[in-house]
């Protein structure tokens, strides 16, 4: 089907966008790779009355350091996150996570920053988001400020965003230390989304696995950390025995739904089936 | 209305569109793309595939305002009936299709894998296309044609030199 009629509007600067979803009446939505929200609008289940499209603000694209953080601009594709040579040195967890994400033509078009303010439980980038500790920075009509993605997440399809707000960049800590990575992604299909999906990322110093953090997909309304099991890998020897132990816990606090691909229980235990697996390979294990 | 204009397959066209407009009708019933087909409404069959600025994407999932100013490229564009394209060639040669329906994304999404990764495995194809559905063929055919066209379009193959 052919989306509804709507107002079209081409910001090329963040103070524009945010102006234009400022005037834009009352049923304005932001648009930036459009992989989501044009599907939807086609088959008529948003018809907004402007859309906003990001597509030519060009200081929201790329890649760049700011010291001790990687800063990921919320219009970078998926395609370009993957093939970042800073993304790779340093957050190379986002990259792994990303090439999972739909397909090829998909991933030319959908951004970073859209799949984290779409905030679907079954996206794989916001468990990311949050495993890494990254921080939102948001613009708005009263000027900038910085939600940690613990805050970010509020519901099924809802973030920390207010109305009028636009998600500009991600701030992103780099890993310093011998830090490992791994995004197990459970699917059965191709062009799928998650079931479930664990990501990883593990640090080891002398034969001991120092401190791990672990971001939870599809385990409930929002992405979730494994606070139980990242206490118990801390300090705990790099051995499979110890990893599995501490895996068991990982759906510990979980609520994850029951639907035609799973019912929450299978969802629990998939999800201490895939941290063991993700710990283990970020271990080196 | 919103004017737009861009290239398509060499020529530049410049319309009027509403912005509600999705990039692969605007190639159909515009400018009478017809090579260029539309599967499915949900964004997943890859039927629409093109190349925008040199990237496959699935052109019912992009706006025609979005694409002003682009170069977009149709499996209309890549090759003709006397000199089909190595990607054409093989699909041909290989069985890869049945229907056809999702041959021309089939192509256009081959083409944009091959030139990110020039010889690719079988699990590379598969992966490498796994944003286009077919209905037909099972697949096999068309992972045989794809890594055909590899080889010829990578000068490996033998009887490129004995057929052309
Ligand atoms: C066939 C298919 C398969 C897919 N499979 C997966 C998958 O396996 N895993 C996965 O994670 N995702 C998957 N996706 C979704 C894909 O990752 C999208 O790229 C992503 O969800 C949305 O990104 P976008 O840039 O296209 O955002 P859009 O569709 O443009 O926007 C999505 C939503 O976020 C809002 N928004 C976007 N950017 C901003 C911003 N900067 N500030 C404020 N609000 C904003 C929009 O208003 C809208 O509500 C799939 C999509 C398709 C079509
Ligand atoms: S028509 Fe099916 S993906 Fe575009
Ligand atoms: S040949 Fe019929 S859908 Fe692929």
């Amino acid at each position: 089907m052919i989306p509804a009629p709507f107002e079209y509007v081409r910001p090329t600067t963040v103070e524009e966008a945010v102006q234009a979803v400022a005037e834009g009446g009352d049923d304005v939505k932001i648009m930036a790779g459009g992989q989501s929200l044009i599907p939807v609008m086609r088959l008529r289940l948003a018809a907004p009355e402007t859309i906003v499209d990001l597509g030519r603000v060009a200081e929201m694209r790329g890649v760049r350091e700011d010291g001790d953080a990687l800063v990921i601009g919320a219009m970078t594709t998926h395609a370009e996150v993957i093939a970042d040579p800073l993304i790779a040195q340093h957050a190379r967890l986002i990259a792994e996570a990303t090439e999972t994400v739909a397909d090829r033509q998909t991933r030319r078009r959908g951004t970073f920053g859209g799949a984290l303010a779409h905030a679907d439980p079954a996206g794989d980038l916001p468990s990311v988001a949050l495993a890494l500790d990254a921080e939102m920075v948001v613009a708005g009509p009263e000027g900038r400020r910085t939600v940690p993605a613990r805050e970010f997440f509020v519901d099924y399809l809802t973030t920390a965003l207010d109305e009028g707000e636009v998600l500009v960049e991600i701030r992103v800590p780099k890993l310093a230390g011998d830090w490992g990575v791994r995004y197990e992604k459970f699917n059965r299909v191709a062009q799928a989304w998650s079931i479930v999906a664990v990501a990883a990322a593990v640090r080891r110093e002398n034969g001991h696995i120092a401190e791990a953090r672990i971001g939870l997909t599809n385990m409930g309304p929002v992405p979730l950390r494994a606070p139980a099991t990242e206490a118990a890998l801390a300090g705990a020897s790099a051995s499979p025995d110890a990893v599995a132990a501490a895996a068991r816990s990982a759906a510990e606090g979980t609520s994850p739904s029951s639907d035609l691909n799973a019912q929450a229980d299978y969802r629990q235990h998939l999800a201490q089936v895939l941290t063991r697996r993700a710990v283990a390979t970020a271990a080196g294990l | 209305m919103t004017r737009v204009s861009m290239r398509v397959d060499g020529v530049t066209y410049t319309d009027e569109v509403e912005p509600r407009t999705l990039l692969v009708h605007h190639l159909r019933e515009a400018l009478g793309k017809v090579g260029t087909v539309v599967g499915c409404d949900t964004s997943n069959c890859g039927a629409c595939t093109v190349h925008l600025d040199g990237q496959a994407v699935k052109s019912c999932t992009v706006l025609a305002v979005q694409a002003d100013g682009a170069e977009v490229t149709t499996i209309e564009g890549i090759g003709s009936t006397d000199a089909l394209h190595p990607v054409q060639k093989a699909f041909h040669e290989q069985h890869g299709l049945q229907c056809g329906f999702c041959t021309p994304g089939m192509i256009m999404a081959s083409i944009d894998l091959l030139k990110e990764n020039p010889s690719p495995s079988e699990d590379e194809v598969r992966e490498g296309i796994e944003g286009n559905l077919c209905r037909c063929t099972g697949y096999q055919n068309i992972v045989r044609a794809v890594q055909q066209a590899a080889r010829e379009m990578s000068g490996t193959s033998e009887t490129l030199g004995a057929q052309s």
